[in-house]
């Protein structure tokens, strides 16, 4: 992907985006199809999905059988580089030393952000998501409904091309008619618990991911996309052609060279660049936000990572979308005479209200499977179905102990083995002792894909005890400020956790499962630490009221008009739904409001 | 993928500077703790962008450090665990003893106590092999390998068998894994993914039928 260097950015830039993932990428796609002139600064170094992904390699033949290690935290085939919860020369800090205290900081330092080992899981937001106050009396409301952002989930699901099934199911939205791509044949171990989950008040449904089953309809997706423009037309039109369908085989974590799935370069930067209104400078770090006399923002200064070098890039409106943490971090970094508490921070909100996913698995040993007849069964490289939540009237009257609700996502099948694939055969084949030999092989023919699990996903609420702050002292490499984290889960999610628990183990039971693990008391052993789904959000939220939120219903800060933020920093709560897609759909309608105030002259 | 044990796994010039860090050891050291220890990994893993598409194997990264006797254990101990039958070839014909060795060669915390255990576990097992049989672990007939593999096995291990029997199941975890990671690992056990199709079909009928859905 054609990028530039430092010494080749121009004088001006329309817009100054930080960070090329979804936010990033949906915002830059946007504006210069629209004409701007746009420059994205990314930290991390190029990357070139169709050469350097691993798609079809085998654990044996990567380091330790591709396994986790510190250098790849998702492990050696996972498209991740120079990312993971610990950087070097990149550290946070922690104000609890209690680990269930403490908040774990994915970064992901690399072009596409991200996008590039994201699960491709695309579900929508639903109208109770946005107004958790009014529904549970608990949290904040958007400032905007389900309805202000239907229009662009349904543009974004055209554009990046989405999976699924509209079910019609209560606050799991359909999408439009014509905007799903066809869901795939659900598998055998999905079917099996679609029929046997029906028992414990489990809905097994398709899940809606972002993985074309069928090549994208270049011919009318463009005009319904880009209307009166012929020129994106044209340009989305070449990039649509160029995408192949699934072609049923990998993980999609390991990124996808035929351009089946989404990320950022293979849907939003190519085409952007295609419209010749982008430049990429990647390699540069973003260190602060300038601002002119009249506390307008200017531009970004960064690091020149390949030099050390410091620059400043200009721009009439600049856009954060350096993944929630790290815009905030740099807005807090931002201080200045008019803003001595961090940038767009006269509420004292920057930094608050950082909500990750509520999780927990379990899995089980389902012995009807044994012995199944063997088939491939990779399919679109992930999850084909999910179980959406559905017990709204329980807990609309709050009959759970816990708002919001979660979707539990499955996590296994016959996937290609790894190096645990046995681990622990004998406790769920019910041997005594440890197998070897002969009767090992023969066994493990009978128990491979016999095991199904999982994870749940749920909603977070703001809570004053979960924010991040500047760390007083400590500095990264660069000398810049880093953040210090604090987490508090509340009651509601360990109330959660136990009902995940609980609600999986009777649905694996009811499929005639063993669960090995016994039931735990203490549910804070069975949370996922904050940070660790990734789907952090929040930290620079939108709100209708600017003495309590950071930003406006268009993610622009309310102290500084031509600052916008597109990443999951506005979220003001999560839903039970994977950020991705909706971080997309408000970054692009965010675009779309900034251009207009642009043409407004207000900015 | 099979080589030799007797093999060296490391070019000229990393040998020599390997005999000269063992002939310094060696003065202050039992040696017999040395046939367990080849002493501290200092290699450097492959770092944080690693080229992902290389095939890469074994030693390639980080030198494997198995002394030769213990190299002839392990790939013993790999076959008694996974050996060929009509179907799938041993656990040795499929490279999982060089596996085992770049595993416990890792410059990663996460292998260290692997390290410990295995060294350990490999010297244990030559020991009670000359103790019961005479001979080292690599010499005895499959009857008598499989005979100390059981006594680990058991369900309720000796007291005085404890700690080899964690070691053994490691072991076992560890060479199933390597095995089964293989392409003829993953044919023999029925995975037979990983193939780009046009379409996908679902399950099969045979299948659904086996789990009652047709």
């Amino acid at each position: 992907m054609p990028t530039i260097t430092a010494e080749k950015l121009q004088a001006s830039y329309d817009v100054v985006i930080v960070g090329s993932g979804a936010g990033g990428g949906q915002t830059a796609y946007t504006l210069t199809m629209e004409g701007l002139k746009v420059l994205i600064l990314e930290a991390g170094r190029s990357f070139d999905v169709p050469s350097e992904v691993a798609m079809l390699q085998l654990p044996s033949q990567a380091p330790l059988r591709g396994e986790k290690t510190p250098d790849k935290q998702y492990g050696f085939h996972d498209c991740s580089i120079n990312s993971g919860w610990e950087i070097p020369g990149e550290p946070y800090t922690n104000a609890s030393k209690e680990p269930a205290d403490q908040f774990r900081w994915w970064r992901q330092r690399m072009m596409g952000g991200r996008t590039n080992h994201w699960g491709r899981i695309a579900l929508r937001n639903g109208p109770y998501d946005f107004k958790p106050r009014t529904r549970f009396g608990l949290g904040f409301d958007w400032p905007i409904g389900y309805e202000d952002i239907a229009p662009y989930y349904d543009k974004v699901e055209m554009l990046i091309g989405v999976f699924g099934t509209n079910e019609g199911l209560e606050n799991s939205p359909n999408s439009s008619p014509g905007v799903l791509q066809p869901a795939p044949k659900l598998r055998v171990g999905e079917l099996y618990a679609q029929k046997h989950g029906k028992k414990v008040g489990a809905h097994v449904a398709s899940i809606h991911r972002a993985v074309l089953t069928k090549p994208q309809d270049a011919d009318t997706l463009p005009v319904k996309l880009h209307p009166g423009n012929a020129k994106a037309q044209s340009i989305l039109a070449d990039s649509m052609r160029t995408r192949s369908p699934c072609f049923w085989a990998t993980d999609c974590h390991r990124g996808c060279a035929i351009r089946a799935n989404y990320d950022s370069q293979t849907v939003h930067l190519r085409p952007a660049l295609a419209t010749g209104n982008l430049d990429i400078l990647p390699n540069a770090m973003a260190r602060e936000v300038t601002l002119d006399k009249q506390g307008k923002a200017t531009g970004i200064t960064f690091i020149n990572k390949t030099n050390g070098s410091e620059g400043h890039a200009k721009g009439r409106a600049v856009v954060l979308a350096a993944s929630s943490q790290e815009s905030v971090r740099l807005l807090l970094n931002s201080k200045s005479n008019a803003f001595p508490q961090g940038l767009a921070n006269s509420s004292g909100k920057v930094g608050k209200y950082v909500t990750d996913s509520v999780s927990s698995s379990l899995s089980a040993y389902i012995p009807a499977f044994e012995g199944m007849p063997i088939h491939n069964e990779d399919g679109a490289g992930g999850p084909h179905a999910y179980v959406p939540w559905t017990r709204h009237a329980q807990n609309g009257k709050g009959e759970l102990g816990f708002p919001g609700g979660y979707h539990l996502e499955f996590t296994s099948g016959r996937q290609m083995p790894s190096l645990t694939v046995l681990n622990g055969i004998e406790s769920k084949l019910g041997h005594e002792g440890v197998l070897f030999g002969a009767k090992l092989k023969q066994e493990a023919r009978r128990y491979y894909g016999s095991s199904l699990g999982f994870g749940a996903q749920g909603t977070m609420l703001p809570n004053d005890g979960s924010f991040c702050e500047l760390d007083p002292e400590l500095k990264d490499q660069w000398g810049i400020p880093v953040l210090r984290f604090h987490w508090k889960w509340t009651e509601f999610e360990l109330n959660q956790v136990r009902h995940q628990q609980q609600h999986i183990r009777e649905l694996l039971e009811a499929m005639g499962g063993k669960v090995a693990a016994k039931a735990e008391a203490d549910v804070s052993k069975l949370i996922k630490r904050g940070g660790e789904v990734i789907h952090e959000v929040g930290g620079a939220i939108m709100g209708a009221d600017r003495e309590t939120s950071v930003t406006n219903q268009w993610s622009q800060t309310w102290d500084v008009k031509n600052l916008f933020m597109a990443d999951g920093a506005p979220f003001a709560s999560t839903a039970d739904k994977n950020p991705t897609l909706t971080i997309m759909a408000l970054a692009w309608r965010m675009a779309d409001h900034l251009m207009d105030e642009m043409k407004k002259g207000n900015i | 993928m099979s080589t030799p044990d007797d093999l060296p796994r490391m070019d000229r010039r990393k040998a020599l500077q390997w005999m000269l860090s063992a002939t310094a050891t060696m003065t202050v050291r039992d040696p017999s703790l040395f046939a367990a220890d080849p002493g501290p990994i200092k290699a450097q893993g492959y770092g944080p962008d690693p080229v992902m598409v290389k095939i890469y194997k074994p030693g390639e990264v980080w030198p494997l450090t198995l002394a030769v006797p213990q190299r002839r254990t392990t790939r013993a101990l790999c076959d008694v665990i996974m050996p060929a039958d009509e179907t799938s070839p041993s656990a040795s014909t499929l490279g999982v003893p060089d596996f085992i060795d770049e595993w416990i060669s890792s410059p990663y915390p996460a292998q260290a106590g692997d390290r410990r255990l295995v060294l350990e576990g490999l010297q244990w097992i030559d020991q009670e092999s000359k103790t019961r049989f005479g001979k080292a672990f690599a010499d005895l007939t499959l009857e008598q390998q499989t005979a100390i593999c059981s006594d680990l096995a058991a369900a309720k291990p000796q007291p005085a068998h404890k700690k080899a029997a964690t070691f053994f199941k490691r072991f076992r975890d560890l060479t199933a894994g390597g095995y089964y990671t293989t392409p003829d690992g993953m044919k023999a056990i029925g995975y037979v993914g990983n193939m780009p199709s046009g379409t996908f079909e679902g399950p099969p009928i045979e299948a659904l039928k086996h789990v009652g859905l047709a």
